[in-house]
């Protein structure tokens, strides 16, 4: 019972940990799927995360906040879209200079606006997305295995966190059962043929990257106001990038990509659980080798040892039309 | 019929067009100013006299220079054979590891200048041996560059850690650091070079290592423009399929260029962890791999270019810090946004103001962007 439970403890936990990269990771799968590379995920989830914390403690709405992160990370999406779809710019440099953009003004704004270095002000629990509990997890908590597993592992979540999963068979659903989900593919493999058909290849690219903009805007609101109550300074730490492995690992593909963050959720989790217990058979393992881990798996995969991760043809190459 | 890449005269395309995308660069860095609520034009000139208006000021300037032309080079090599190395800051990290080592190995045994060439070696040697591994992928098995670089600035980070606080660090010390290094591990200062033009310099951590990062500018440009190596790097970066028809080994010159821009990046740990600080610390290369690119996409690549771009960057990082000190409202991480806005507008963007320069250069002289020929075809 005692295995049980610390066992559930650490799903939840996983679940806490894999919903942002759940978010950045599909936010990805839509502007890469369409041929724009993106590895500005990190930055947009980070304006988003900044935005949601301001707008949440000057309007005092969870809401709001979520409205800002969404505003700003499609704007951020589109500064992207306008240096690689309209002026063919280097998507990697566009993507670099968003996140050194986003990294550096919340900080510069978040202290001229607040002056609590960097961070904003404390969102109380009612303006947040708080947690969930999903009808009868407290009768249901008492019945064996099946109880706990109800109501402390799948109750109990941010709205967001449900959100996140529930937007994984819906992007299935968009990319593979949609016009605008086929001629989205379509147009990040063989965009020629899509510009054939009279159909605007960067309409359609711009779509994509305001799909991701939405996303990272999500992803940012569930780093400032539900797993944490406000913004604090460069609090994305690396997740962006997380999610870009996740991506790469899934192979561009909506569900392996919830699978892929579960797992690197979990070995977040892990890590944070076993931190100085010795593991059996292999003894100690260094916190730093667990965060190392999906960077080294990632590594491992493009390498072609995980059976081979092929990226949309037409990705990172800009769009011209023959002249 | 369009040519919107018709040729502009060599001096709009390598000096005009650079200007104006930093112009508008370090403008939208004015408006972030004025939305923090001061201003812009006071904010340059607090910039400006903190970075070049005194002797220790130029120093300092010229301190982070040093760093930003090592890894700015790193990106250009790369560049060059369009790779995009986005891993210096790893490459850099690691490299510290081998600059450390030798000192601690040398330091009580060697005087400076018989530590420093191995110092170098051993800074080259780890910062291309962290930049072989993505190289050998790339090259091989196609694994994406740009990602496998990423995920290895991470993995360096961890390893870092981890070396510094369970093997480096003297036992009986909290701070995860090596020990300081004795007088063979540390470069002599050239404090006395300012102080020579009648600067007053009271102490600034500008080194020898600032003559290195010079002699590194040229060798590249030596090696990008007058070798058969760089004009074979250069060749696969225009045509991939060229080059193989040429039959330049594709395989070969991807890993060679890695590792030439690896071992720049790691050259840039001489001078912080040997010039300044004296050991090895966490996070001691503070985002200068990052700069890198920046500095690579202003100096068009070119070292010519790199060594000014360097230099801005230098006294940005100088300026910067003053800055912060007289408008509390405005950090350093000001600099971070410039570095974002050169990156988008001179990178990403470099191409949005050619169609209008262009028109503007066909109204006033057809001759220059080759109207006439096409007119004349017409005729």
């Amino acid at each position: 019972m005692e295995l049980l439970n610390t066992f559930i403890q650490l799903l939840d936990s996983t679940v806490r940990l894999s919903v942002p990269l759940l978010f950045a990771a599909l936010a990805g799968l839509y502007s890469e799927r369409s041929g724009v590379f993106d590895i500005g995920l990190e930055g947009k989830m980070l304006a988003g995360a900044f935005a949601a914390g301001a707008a949440a403690a000057v309007a005092g709405s969870a809401w709001a906040g979520l409205a800002a992160a969404v505003t700003v990370s499609i704007f951020l999406a589109l500064v992207h879209g306008f240096a690689s779809i309209t002026h063919r710019g280097n998507q990697i440099v566009s993507g670099v200079a968003i996140n050194f953009i986003a990294a550096g003004s919340t900080i510069i704004l978040g202290q001229a606006w607040f002056r609590q270095g960097g961070r904003t002000p404390l969102v109380g629990a009612e303006d947040r997305f708080g947690a969930v509990e999903l009808p009868f997890a407290d009768a249901l908590s008492g019945v064996p295995i099946l109880g706990p597993l109800y109501s402390d592992l799948l109750s109990g979540h941010s709205l967001l966190a449900y959100v996140a999963f529930l937007l994984v068979p819906f992007t299935w659903w968009v990319l593979f059962r949609t016009r605008f989900g086929l001629r989205l593919r379509a147009v990040g493999e063989n965009p020629a043929a899509v510009d054939t058909a009279g159909i605007s290849v960067a309409w359609l690219r711009y779509r994509a990257v305001i799909c991701t903009g939405v996303l990272t805007g999500f992803g940012g609101t569930y780093l400032a106001l539900a797993q944490n109550a406000g913004f604090v300074k460069d609090m994305t730490a690396g997740r962006g990038f997380i999610a870009l492995a996740a991506l790469i690992f899934a192979k561009w593909r909506p569900v392996p990509v919830m699978f892929a963050c579960l797992l690197f959720g979990f070995l977040d989790a892990f890590s944070i659980r076993i931190q100085g217990t010795p593991l059996p058979l292999v003894g100690q393992v260094p916190v730093q080798f667990m965060q190392a881990l999906p960077y080294i798996l990632t590594v491992v995969l493009l390498a072609g040892f995980i059976g081979r991760a092929v990226p949309p043809r037409a990705g990172g190459v800009p769009y011209v039309k023959e002249r | 019929m369009s040519a919107p890449y018709a040729k502009l005269p060599a001096w709009a395309d390598y000096g005009l067009i650079p200007l104006i995308n930093l112009f508008v660069a370090f403008l939208v860095a004015g408006l972030v100013v004025l939305l923090v609520g001061e201003n812009p034009l006071r904010a340059a000139v607090i910039l400006v006299e903190g970075a070049v208006g005194r002797g220790q000021a130029i120093a300092y300037t010229l301190y982070y220079a040093t760093s930003f032309i090592f890894t700015g080079l790193a990106v250009a090599v790369a560049f060059h054979c369009s790779l995009f190395n986005i891993g210096g800051e790893g490459q850099a990290y690691v490299g510290g590891l081998g600059v450390a080592l030798v000192c601690l190995t040398f330091d009580s045994l060697l005087p400076w200048w018989l530590t420093f060439p191995l110092a170098i070696l051993g800074a080259a040697a780890f910062g291309a041996a962290w930049a072989f591994i993505p190289a050998y992928f790339q090259a091989r098995r196609g694994s994406h560059i740009v990602i496998t670089t990423i995920m290895f600035n991470f993995i360096a980070a961890s390893l870092m850690v981890y070396l510094l606080v369970n093997v480096l660090k003297p036992a009986g010390s909290q701070a995860p650091q090596t020990r300081t290094f004795l007088e063979g591990g540390q470069l002599p200062k050239l404090n006395w070079m300012l102080e020579a033009m009648g600067l007053t310099v009271r102490s600034a951590p500008f080194n020898i290592s600032f003559l290195l990062a010079l002699l590194a500018a040229f060798l590249v440009w030596v090696l990008i423009w007058r070798t058969r190596l760089g004009y074979e790097i250069r060749m696969r970066g225009h045509s991939p399929r060229a080059a193989r028809y040429a039959g330049v080994n594709e395989v070969r010159i991807i890993i060679v260029t890695m590792l030439i821009s690896g071992a720049l990046a790691g050259m840039m740990a001489l001078n912080p962890v040997m010039g300044d600080q004296n050991r090895l610390q966490i996070d001691f290369v503070t985002g200068a791999g990052f700069v890198g690119i920046a500095v690579a996409l202003m100096g068009r690549s070119h070292p010519a270019g790199i060594v000014p771009a360097a230099i801005l960057f230098g006294m940005l990082y100088q300026g910067g810090a003053e800055l912060a000190f007289e408008m509390p409202g405005i950090s350093r991480d000001m600099i971070v946004i410039i570095q974002g806005l050169v990156i988008l507008f001179a990178g990403a963007l470099e191409h949005m103001f050619r169609p209008t320069l262009q028109s503007v250069f066909a109204s006033f002289s057809p001759r220059s962007v080759g109207i006439e020929a096409s007119r004349g075809e017409r005729a």
